[in-house]
Order: structure tokens, then sequence, then C-alpha cells
């Protein structure tokens, strides 16, 4: 127990005994005390825990505002009509608050999250099956959350969004065409001059801690 | 249990994460993942990068009422979604193939059953069930061919193969697979029908096979 406090430990009022000790470095992150009741996670998971934990409908409002419109252009993009892409992103949004019990901040970001559910939603509608997906992990919501791991994601995902920021535009074009379903990931390795290897690169390094991470749970 | 060694190849999960595999594919690799935390990362973090093409995605304006319909149906009942969870060897993703049900086997001759899951027009998907020390029968494919072992071991000259392994193979690979002494192997087994896919399909073996 000691052993897990003492990085965190600051020079401390000497007025103060062991008990307030431990109270005080529970309120600390890593940088150290955190008056805040969130610590400082990017808006999007301030907003999807709110949602998760507290059915918050005034921060699902500003979910929706912010992905919406960008859902409709996602999803037209991918090839779904006008008329059909309202009907998508209806039913991705009533999935994020339906489904917020499985958002885990720990090993996934919020845009990520609503990806893959647009994704799915857009291919059970083009095919008969259901599209198969991977058994949920059980999220043990009684776990404490670890607010330095949950903001060390968000600044590896940060330094993947400037690569990919920094791409051409044609070069990025590609890679968002990959990721709409419109090209095999062999057509984009064909594209010469891609630095998918940067890119690859960085999601490894988000991987050695996801990985480390899911270990645990299984 | 010992650990999976042979995982899903990125090329294929990324097209995975992109959905744009066949189904019968797309089964086995969900399958895969819900046995393996190593490709599930491997897939979360191909999530985060699409979740990155959606935050930079242009803004569409949306009719007037969408929002408001949506706040609307926040608190509407909904039917639950029929869940399929794992049951014994079967992950939750076969179980839903399977509806719930155990498989159907029909024999194949030698002590080999096979349970057909789906078949369709770009694939077919189907559990295999191989008596210890018998060879898998009838192996020739056309093109992509995914393995996973659910129960027992195989082997061929490519390696040993065990619960949670996925083998990938294509029309150039001669293999004989043989189940190894022990338990009963038994496989999920996903290929393409030779008629409509073969055009797709190097696409995709491409970056798996460098062919």
């Amino acid at each position: 127990m000691l052993d897990t406090l003492a990085p965190l430990e600051k020079p401390v009022n000497p007025g103060l005994r062991s008990g307030q000790m431990s109270v005080l470095a529970g309120l600390m992150d890593g940088d150290g005390l955190n008056e805040a009741e969130t610590p400082e996670f990017n808006d999007q998971t301030i907003w999807m825990l709110a949602v998760r934990d507290k059915r918050d409908r005034s921060a699902f409002a500003l979910l929706f505002d912010y992905f919406a419109p960008r859902l409709k252009a996602f999803v037209i993009r991918s090839g779904t009509s006008a008329g059909q892409a309202e009907e998508i992103v209806q039913d991705v949004m009533l999935t994020v608050w339906r489904k917020a019990a499985l958002f885990d901040p720990h090993r996934s970001q919020t845009s990520a999250w609503i990806y893959q559910i647009a994704r799915n939603r857009q291919i059970d509608l083009f095919r008969k099956n259901r599209r198969p997906v991977p058994e949920e992990l059980d999220l043990d919501l009684s776990d404490e959350p670890d607010p330095s791991q949950i903001i060390a994601m968000e600044q590896e995902v940060g330094q993947l969004k400037d690569a990919l920021a920094r791409l051409k535009p044609n070069q990025r074009e590609i890679i968002e065409q990959a990721y709409l379903g419109e090209l095999t990931h062999q057509e984009i390795s064909t594209q010469t001059g891609l630095p998918l290897g940067t890119i690859k690169s960085r999601i490894r390094l988000g991987l050695e801690r996801l990985r480390h991470d899911l270990k645990g749970m299984r | 249990m010992t650990a999976i060694t042979h995982h899903v190849p990125d090329a294929l999960l990324a097209n995975y994460a992109a959905g744009n595999l066949p189904y019968a594919f797309s089964l086995v690799v969900a399958a895969h993942i819900s046995l393996c935390t190593e490709c599930r990362a491997q897939l979360e973090a191909h999530h985060v990068v699409g979740g990155l093409m959606l935050e930079n995605a242009s803004k569409e304006d949306l009719s007037a009422d969408l929002k408001n319909n949506v706040l609307a149906q926040l608190d509407d009942a909904v039917a639950p979604q029929e869940h399929y969870r794992r049951s014994g060897i079967y992950p939750g993703p076969v179980m839903e193939a399977l509806k719930g049900k155990p498989p159907r086997w029909k024999s194949l001759g030698l002590g080999v059953r096979q349970s057909i899951l789906s078949a369709d027009h770009d694939s077919s998907l189907r559990l295999l069930y191989i008596p210890a020390g018998t060879a898998v029968p009838d192996h020739s494919h056309n093109g992509l061919e995914l393995t996973l072992v659910l129960q027992g071991s195989f082997s061929d000259d490519t390696g040993r193969f065990g619960v949670g392994d996925l083998e990938v193979a294509d029309q150039h690979l001669e293999h004989t697979p043989t189940a190894d002494p022990g338990d009963a192997c038994i496989c999920l087994a996903a290929t393409d029908s030779p008629l409509r896919f073969r055009s797709i399909v190097p696409r995709l073996l491409q970056p798996l096979f460098r062919i």
C-alpha cells in the first residue's frame, strides 16, 4: 500500500496524519492535487463518462452536437443515401446512450467507440447477417478508474492525431477511405509515399499499453 | 490451455475493422478476437484511427428535428437484442451463428464430421470435428481459408495450431492438417466460394502472403 502511494507523495503539511494522507493521495493524479471533480480528460471523455455513470442528458446532447453532423457526413461518404444517413445517425446515437455501460475510457476513445458502432450499423444494413463482433469484455464498473491511465491514452491518441494531421491531404484521403470501408488496405499500401509505417508505429505504441491493460481482464 | 501463437495478420484485421470482409471471414476473426487479447488490442487501435477519421470528418447539416427526436427516445423501452454468450468451447460469435443451439454434425466418413453454419455467394463457414490422428479430408481450396482451433490441436508443415490459434491459408499452401493425439480437434473454418469471390481474394491476399 505504502509503495503504491509513494510516487504520488508531495511535500506534505507536517500536521497531516497518515489517514488524511491516503485520502489526499486518492485525489491526486500524476500532476498533483485535482480540485475538479473530473481530472483533465478531454471533453468527449468527460461527456461520455457523464452519460455512462450519471445518465446525464445534457452531456448526451453535447455528444450529439459534436458527433451527429460528423456521423452524417461520414456515412454519406461511405455510400449511404442522405435520407438513410439520418436514420443511421439516430440509431448510432441511441446506441451510444443505451450501451454506454460498455464504454471503457482506459482502453477506448469516445470517437473510436462511436466509429465502431457506426460501422457495425452501416454493415448490418447492407447484409442479411448481423456483422459478427467479438464478445464484449466484462467491465467491472466498481473498479476504481485510473485517471493517469486514461490521460496517457488520450495523449497517445493525440500524438497519432498529430501524425495524421501532418499527412498530405491526398494521403489522409486514402486513409479516410480505408476506414470508411472504401479501399482494401492493399490498395492503400500500393499508393506510394504513404507514411503508413509512421502511423502503424504510432498505433503500436498505443497497443503496448492496450495489450498490457487487457491482459488483466480475462 | 497454451498461449495463442498464431494471430490475425494485421492486414486482415484492418480489413475486418473497416468492414471489408465477407461474413464467414469476419465471423472467424471475431471469434479469434474473443479468445485473444492481443488481437483485441490491435483491433481497438484500428478503431482509434477510424475514430480520428470521424473527428476529422466534415459536418453535414442535420434536419431540424433530428436532435429532439433522438432525445425524446432516450427513455423508450427497447427489446433487448438477442445476445449469445460463450458456451463451452464455442465463443459468442460462433454461438450466434449456431443460433444458440449445439452444432448439427454430419458425418464425412472416417470419424470426421462437419456442421455448416453458413454458405452464401461470397463465403462459407463450417465447424469441423476431426478425431485425433486423422487428416482433414478434401482439403483443396481456391482462395483464402481461415481455420480457428476451438478444441484440441492440429499440425501441418507450417506448425502446430492449438486452441485459439488461427491458420491463414491460400491456394499456394499445400498442406495436410492432421489432428494431434489427445482430444478430437474441433475447428471453425471459413472459405470463399470459388465462384464469385475469386476476383476479390487476391487483393486481400497480397499483403498477407506477398504474392
